[in-house]
């Protein structure tokens, strides 16, 4: 770090939202305005940086003075030119705003590989990267190494696919280059369809050369001269910023023909997914990349032997190749000394739902539950208690509270019935219904078939009925014998990994919570207080101060009494939409 | 009005007609166009590609990216992830439905000034539950705040 001020907000889509552009904008008037350089004879820099990953604490301002780093929370526009005054031109750092111990508690149990530099580089910046120590793997690959020992160490170290599926890594390389071909495709899967997971938009956001730096070791490895990153359209910051790196990769020769007057020559094209969450599967993103619908095909053959326009072709997720850079820098022993036996190295998760510290986390394979919900992520919000967590996105499954010092990895994961996925970790507390979770993502994977083949078209449509049925009260003696003869059919039965998994998130809620589905068809009774059709919402008198806000939120008249006196719901007319019992300011109204 | 139609479909096609597979780029530039996919279109480009109009509408009708019909000057995306849905996306949606008088199945309000899509996931779960207003992210979203939003939105295309 260079000496003199520097000043870096975060920018990722959280930190933008929490409006970062004001914050940085403002910064760089007050700094121009008090004419701070010449007060302070130093000079002051202000950057944007990608994701810092405590995103519940946005904005997050870095001030680092010689050196000396103080980071700042919650920080608006009005804040900055207090922290101006007293911090760069006084030299006393702002106490009331600065992190808690609650950030270091953050950040004490995490490993940072893939997102190292994600945060403290400048992401619309090549120098940046290269400053710390970016596209030197590539350079020393070029000069010194054969393509069959860069597969080599990548085999060695472990890693395994970061897109969920958790396939070695180095060995779906050797594969690709053992096959005899004219040409040989890169993909890097971009196309982060499952809902809760954010991983691979921050480290696109936050370090985009990172990625492409590991398609370049890629492309040598496996004999490649084109690849593609297919991107989703909702991400446009991302996209933006992949757009621009590539750019000035190309300028600094990084990318292009003969790259570093080694005679390798390797280029990357942008592809924007067009909105299907089946793209994500690999023989459905390069039907996609090929210009037809996105749908999946039987494998064998697989995308290594025959894939894009027919020939060799490497599909890895964003997180897999931003590994790459690291594991070439430090080598293959030391990245196999990271993780649990199996599970070798790091994996970045999108810690959300409701727990207090949410945000993008990266942590060592194999640390358990309880240290990421409990010591990272600071507990659950409210301090209600723990139900379960939901990993793996529509493809996983729900780990009851039970299972809470389970060590993350791909086999213990799914040996519990759900699975890594791509990183997504959604925590639910007693307020979530599980019924009603199920019910979410079977909505989900039905509407994102693609309807090619029959069970997972038909048997994930009659699966939401089925759901549906149940928290609308109309659940029948049966249904939970039904569901789980039926969700196995659609996993034996379907052509792609779609289809394969879509009842998962069925069968661990039945496995864990069956319970819940119980209370819903025998009693009639949703134990959560979420499935509206089986409550019955009602004013408690005593509470009432007849202010009338129930009244005017009601759209059927049912709430209804007259000023300053205590208010009632006519049952018969109350279309349970729950307006009333948002808008009272005395919890009077009740749901039961 | 038919020039300038054919011109601009013109500008789109001599983009990708060097290269194969670009149907779906073909039809991402010609919304980006139009704001939306006209029939007209897809007939004018299939004559140019030599491609059959029915390839190109089986790729539109796969893709939730794609509309047929024209949409509204304010695009409103509720997301509709595991976060906000479990932070309560389909009370910020009932609302919307009902500030805008839009019936279950409609997404364009008549005057053509509103339309309300909904999206799996954007990821900014950390900020749930979120809704884009005119590609503009607001996090920790309320059904209160969303009427805020609706009116100001009003407002400006009023003014």
């Amino acid at each position: 770090m260079p000496k003199g001020v520097t000043v870096n907000v975060c920018m990722g889509t959280g930190g933008i939202a929490g409006g970062a552009d004001e914050v940085l904008a403002a910064f760089r008037e007050e700094l121009s305005r008090n004419s701070v350089e010449g007060r302070v004879l130093e000079k002051c820099a202000v950057h944007q940086v990608g994701c810092r990953g405590f995103c519940a604490r946005d904005v997050l301002v870095d001030i680092t003075i010689d050196d000396e780093r103080t980071t700042y929370q919650y920080i608006r526009p009005d804040m900055v030119k207090r922290l101006v005054s007293e911090h760069i031109i006084g030299g006393e750092p702002v106490a009331d705003w600065m992190v808690s111990d609650e950030y270091h508690r953050f950040h004490d149990l995490q490993k940072k590989i893939v997102l190292a530099d994600c945060g403290t580089i400048d992401p619309e910046d090549i120098e940046a990267y290269i400053d710390a120590g970016g596209y030197r793997a590539i350079t020393e690959v070029l000069e010194s190494r054969t393509p069959a020992e860069v597969i080599d160490e990548v085999r060695r170290s472990g890693l395994r696919g970061r897109g969920g599926a958790g396939f070695p890594t180095g060995q779906k390389w050797e594969l690709c280059a053992a096959n005899e071909a004219d040409r040989r495709y890169i993909i890097c899967n971009a196309d982060e369809g499952d809902p809760g997971a954010f991983m691979d938009r921050s480290v696109i956001e936050g370090n985009p050369h990172s990625v492409i730096e590991g398609m370049l070791i890629g492309a040598y490895a496996v004999g490649s001269d084109s690849g593609y990153v297919y991107i989703r359209a909702e991400y446009p910051l991302a996209v933006d910023r992949l757009r621009l790196a590539l750019d000035q990769a190309r300028a600094k020769g990084f990318l292009g023909p003969d790259i570093l007057n080694s005679g390798f020559s390797f280029d990357i094209k942008i592809k924007l997914g067009a909105g299907a969450f089946v793209c994500g599967e690999e023989t459905a993103l390069i039907a996609s990349i090929e210009g037809e619908r996105g749908m999946p095909r039987a494998k064998p053959p697989y995308p290594a032997d025959k894939g894009l326009w027919g020939k060799p072709t490497i599909i890895n997720n964003v997180e897999t190749w931003a590994n790459l850079p690291p594991i070439i820098n430090n080598g293959a022993d030391w990245y196999a000394g990271i993780g649990s036996e199996k599970s070798k190295g790091t994996k970045v998760f999108a810690l959300t739902g409701k727990i207090r510290n949410t945000g993008l986390i990266e942590v060592p394979m194999g640390i358990s539950l309880r240290d990421i919900i409990f010591d990272i992520g600071g507990g659950i919000e409210g301090g209600r208690l723990l139900k379960a967590v939901q990993t793996g996105g529509p493809s996983g499954g729900c780990i009851p509270q039970q299972h809470i010092d389970l060590a993350m990895d791909y086999d213990n994961l799914l040996a519990v019935g759900s699975m890594m996925g791509s990183g997504g970790m959604v925590v639910l507390d007693e307020s979530d219904c599980m019924v009603n979770i199920a019910r979410f993502f079977l909505e989900f994977t039905q509407a994102e078939s693609c309807g090619k083949c029959t069970p997972c078209r038909l048997g994930t449509k009659r699966l939401l009925e089925i759901l549906t049925r149940i928290t609308e009260g109309e659940g029948r003696k049966g249904d939970i014998e039904l569901l789980e003869d039926l969700a196995g059919d659609v996993r034996d039965t379907s052509l792609c990994g779609l289809g394969m998994s879509a009842p998962n998130p069925v069968l661990s809620t039945i496995r864990y919570f069956r319970h819940e589905y119980e209370a819903h068809i025998h009693d009639k009774h949703c134990p959560a207080k979420v499935c509206r059709k089986l409550l019955t919402f009602f004013i408690r008198e005593d509470l009432c101060v007849g202010c009338g806000m129930c009244r005017k939120a009601c759209p059927t008249g049912a709430a209804d009494g007259k000023p300053k006196a205590p208010h009632h719901i006519d049952t018969s007319s109350c279309v349970k939409c729950g307006a009333c019992y948002d808008v009272c300011k005395f919890k009077a109204v009740l749901k039961e | 009005m038919e020039a300038a139609f054919s011109g601009k479909l013109e500008t789109v096609y001599r983009r990708y007609v060097d290269e194969d597979g670009n149907a779906i780029s073909i039809l991402q530039d010609i919304q980006a166009e139009f704001g939306y996919i006209p029939e007209e279109a897809i007939n004018s480009i299939a004559r140019m590609t030599g491609i059959a109009p029915s390839m190109f509408f089986g790729i539109v009708t796969f893709y939730t990216q794609f509309h047929t019909r024209p949409r509204g000057a304010n695009i409103i995306t509720a997301c509709c992830g595991t976060v906000c849905h479990v932070k309560g996306a389909q009370r910020i949606i009932s609302r919307i439905h009902d500030e805008l008088r839009l019936k279950e199945d409609q997404d364009t309000t008549r005057d053509k000034l509103f339309t309300l899509e909904k999206v799996n996931c954007i990821g900014a779960c950390s900020i749930a539950p979120v809704v884009v207003v005119n590609q503009k992210v607001h996090g920790r979203m309320s059904p209160e705040k969303m009427a805020r939003e609706l009116k100001k939105c009003r407002e400006r295309t009023d003014a």
